[in-house]
């Protein structure tokens, strides 16, 4: 099998076991062939336990002790498979505990997100919480499956009713991909194989859909910008002078004998070589891991960001964020944190709260000022320093940012610059 | 017209070089475990990749069991010179010897679970801050959840229920006095990505991979070689078998299987037709359904 050019897709599933996300991701698993014959003998012998009849594929999905215990998903996780066109990295997120922070964490890498829809009950609440942070963490592809079609007769006026409650209440998010798939889970129509109880369907199945989604433009190759995560300095002879600037480009393309400006000193040099591991190459572009060399020696440290000339971010000390909160320990008023964007790190506050969101209406409310757990806010924040950043829409690297509680080292919050 | 997007496995590579990079610079004193496994030596070469032309700026830590494949310790010694970096080695022998653990008794007995105590106190005496390991979540179910970087508290713990959350490619290496990290750059490959890879990279691995003769019982479903640490039960039967090993670990609990891949490629071949998880043949694994998740916890690797 020669699947050596084959590109890699993230995407998250988001929903609750009532939806039957668990068992459309095990149906995913079971008809792609990539459960092994270990994995089916103990689902098997826990579905028949359980007293199932047959497999139980969402079981496949199962985590650790307590989540088994009290058949719920308590973080995220990962699940792998592929296809002869694809590879694919799946972020299980659970639906109702902590769904926002678990959600934001799964969508921060996601290239598609997989909505899951009950045919039975439409578009519910939980609908426009997922699909809002969808479109919050600017995730490019978005694949709406109404499942559980068995259960409505494969009714095709119930699957248009659907779309088209989605298309209304989604017209106020900013989506720019999204597809309609009628499915299955447990009975297996249009997950990996075409469906031949809904022919009135002409599109893909859901396998099809993630293995052509188009995703090579999903990373910002327009505007360049390499953060520096660390120098490298060979103690050897053959490479007395070489002083590399190891990262990995966030966005862009780079090619040997480019001009470029140092942030924030703003020296500018020309690229001298580029290196991914012994192998020197012409051009490199995102997400690639290399080392840059210059022409002129300029002291470059961590946290500095190399860049075009001619395309330079925004240096800011203050700016506006969408803020997520993730953290049991509510925000204090005027606290400082640190503040992680790309590979540098400064201190900030949070100076104001513009206003805060509510998910499930998408009303904006003003004056409350106080940041929980899985709260969503527009803040002010200032920072010691000035960073170099983007807006998280044309940038989701060089736009995203996390806050570090200095007393508990914990990441309390996320965000996304406007 | 030029392509600009990555293969998978260019992904995965510049994934994991960025997660060893962010190591390097956010820790003090940063160790990459090795076992001589072949998840190691990946890890391994891909911090060769990441430091180029500096030297890999880790030592190696080996926690050694006593009950050792010779072979790997003979590629672990040859990679160590080749490399010119330190190796640090955590024996569970000495552990024993000092009283810090206890040997099990019986058939089934391994010293599996022992290595938790010398890992640890190797992370302790010789003030590891973060130790590198060669982790893949598609391994096991409570492997599915762990983080690039992975927080231990200040008894070496790993607190499923309450990790940091990780978002984009910002990684939060921040510990109180006396916690650590691990840090796992190979989370998001898969058995097949790790042979293609190898393959694609030629990456020297031990002789054990291959198919060879080897004298083996069947045990615990799988093929176990015969060595001085095996106790052989009355009714069982020696057989001379052409084996091989999909993972390497204590020589008393890896099994191996009947195989004829004797090439890079025609182990890749075998593993995508495997019907069976590569752990399946480890019997540390299948003591109960949640013998992952029980030693993680305690601070396994």
């Amino acid at each position: 099998m020669e699947i050596s050019n084959n590109q890699l897709l993230r995407f998250t599933t988001a929903g609750s076991v009532d939806d039957g996300k668990s068992t459309l991701i095990g149906r995913l698993l079971y008809d792609s062939k990539s459960i092994f014959e270990d994995q089916l003998e103990s689902v098997t012998a826990t579905s028949s336990k359980k007293g199932h009849e047959g497999v139980d594929l969402a079981l496949f999905t199962d985590g650790l002790k307590d989540e088994r215990e009290q058949g719920i998903t308590i973080d995220v996780a990962y699940r792998y498979f592929t296809t002869p066109k694809r590879k694919f990295i799946i972020a299980d997120t659970p639906g109702h505990i902590q769904y926002t922070r678990n959600m934001v964490t799964g969508a921060s890498t996601a290239n598609a997100a997989v909505i899951l829809i009950d045919a039975r009950n439409g578009v519910i609440e939980q609908t426009k919480r997922h699909s809002f942070i969808a479109s919050l963490l600017n995730i490019p592809h978005l694949v709406v499956c109404v499942n559980k079609m068995d259960l409505v007769d494969y009714s095709e006026e119930v699957f248009n009713k659907i779309t088209s409650q989605f298309e209304e209440f989604s017209s106020k998010l900013l989506m720019k991909d999204v597809r309609f798939i009628p499915i299955s889970a447990l009975e297996g129509d249009n997950v990996v194989n075409k469906s031949d109880n809904m022919s009135w369907y002409a599109g893909g199945t859901l396998l099809n859909v993630l293995e052509t989604l188009h995703i090579s433009s999903d990373i910002n190759k327009i505007d360049a910008r390499f953060p520096v995560q660390t120098v490298l300095r060979p103690q050897s002879d053959e490479f007395r002078d070489y002083r590399g600037y190891a990262g990995r480009i966030a966005s862009g393309i780079y090619r040997k004998g480019d001009e470029v400006a140092v942030l924030p000193s703003g020296f500018t040099s020309k690229i001298k070589s580029i290196n991914t591991g012994e192998i020197e190459v012409e051009e490199a572009f995102a997400p690639m891991s290399v080392a840059l060399t210059l022409e002129d020696d300029i002291d470059i440290s961590r946290g500095d960001m190399i860049v075009k000339k001619n395309n330079q971010p925004e240096p800011s000390q203050e700016f506006d964020v969408m803020l997520c909160w993730l953290n049991n320990d509510a925000a204090k008023p005027r606290a400082k944190y640190i503040i992680q964007h790309t590979s540098n790190e400064e201190r900030a506050m949070i100076k104001s709260v513009v206003y805060k969101v509510d998910i499930n209406s998408y009303e904006r409310e003003e004056g409350d000022e106080s940041l929980k757990m899985n709260d969503i806010a527009r803040v002010k924040i200032r920072t010691t320093r000035r960073l170099m950043i983007d807006s998280y829409r044309d940038n989701r690297n060089t736009g995203s940012i996390i806050l570090i509680d200095e007393g508990t080292n914990e990441t309390v919050a996320a965000g996304m610059i406007v | 017209m030029k392509k600009y997007y990555l293969n998978y496995l260019d992904e995965l590579e510049s994934e994991a070089i960025y997660v060893l990079r962010e190591v390097w610079a956010q820790f003090e004193n940063p160790v990459i475990l090795f076992s001589g496994g072949k998840d190691s030596i990946l890890v391994t070469h891909l911090a060769k990749k990441a430091f180029y032309p500096s030297k890999i700026p880790f030592s190696l830590l080996h926690v050694d069991t006593g009950h050792n494949f010779p072979e790997t310790i003979a590629f672990r010694d040859d990679l160590v010179e080749k490399l010119g970096v330190k190796l640090l080695v955590g024996s569970v022998q000495e552990s024993i010897d000092e009283g810090r653990v206890q040997e099990e008794k019986g058939k089934n007995a391994t010293r599996n679970a022992l290595q938790i105590t010398t890992l640890l106190d190797a992370i302790e005496d010789n003030k590891i801050d973060c130790a590198i390991g060669g982790g893949r979540r598609d391994e096991e179910k409570a492997r599915a959840k762990e983080r690039f970087f992975s927080h231990r508290d200040d008894f070496g713990q790993w607190d499923p229920k309450n990790q940091r959350p990780e978002l984009w490619n910002l990684l939060n290496g921040k510990y109180f006095e006396g916690e650590h990290f691990r840090a796992f750059p190979i989370s998001n490959w898969t058995e097949m990505d790790v042979w293609n890879y190898i393959k694609r990279e030629n990456i020297q691995i031990p002789s054990l991979y291959f198919a060879h003769q080897r004298e083996v019982v069947w045990r615990n479903s799988s093929w176990i070689p015969v060595s001085d640490f095996l106790k052989l039960e009355e009714n069982e039967e020696v057989f001379s078998k052409k084996i091989r090993f999909r993972t390497l670990g204590d020589i008393t609990i890896t099994g191996g299987i009947e195989s004829d891949a004797d090439t890079l490629e025609k182990i890749a071949e075998e593993v995508s037709t495997m019907r069976k998880t590569e752990r399946g043949d480890r019997s540390d694994d299948k003591r109960s359904e949640t013998a992952m998740e029980d030693r993680k916890k305690q601070g396994y690797f």
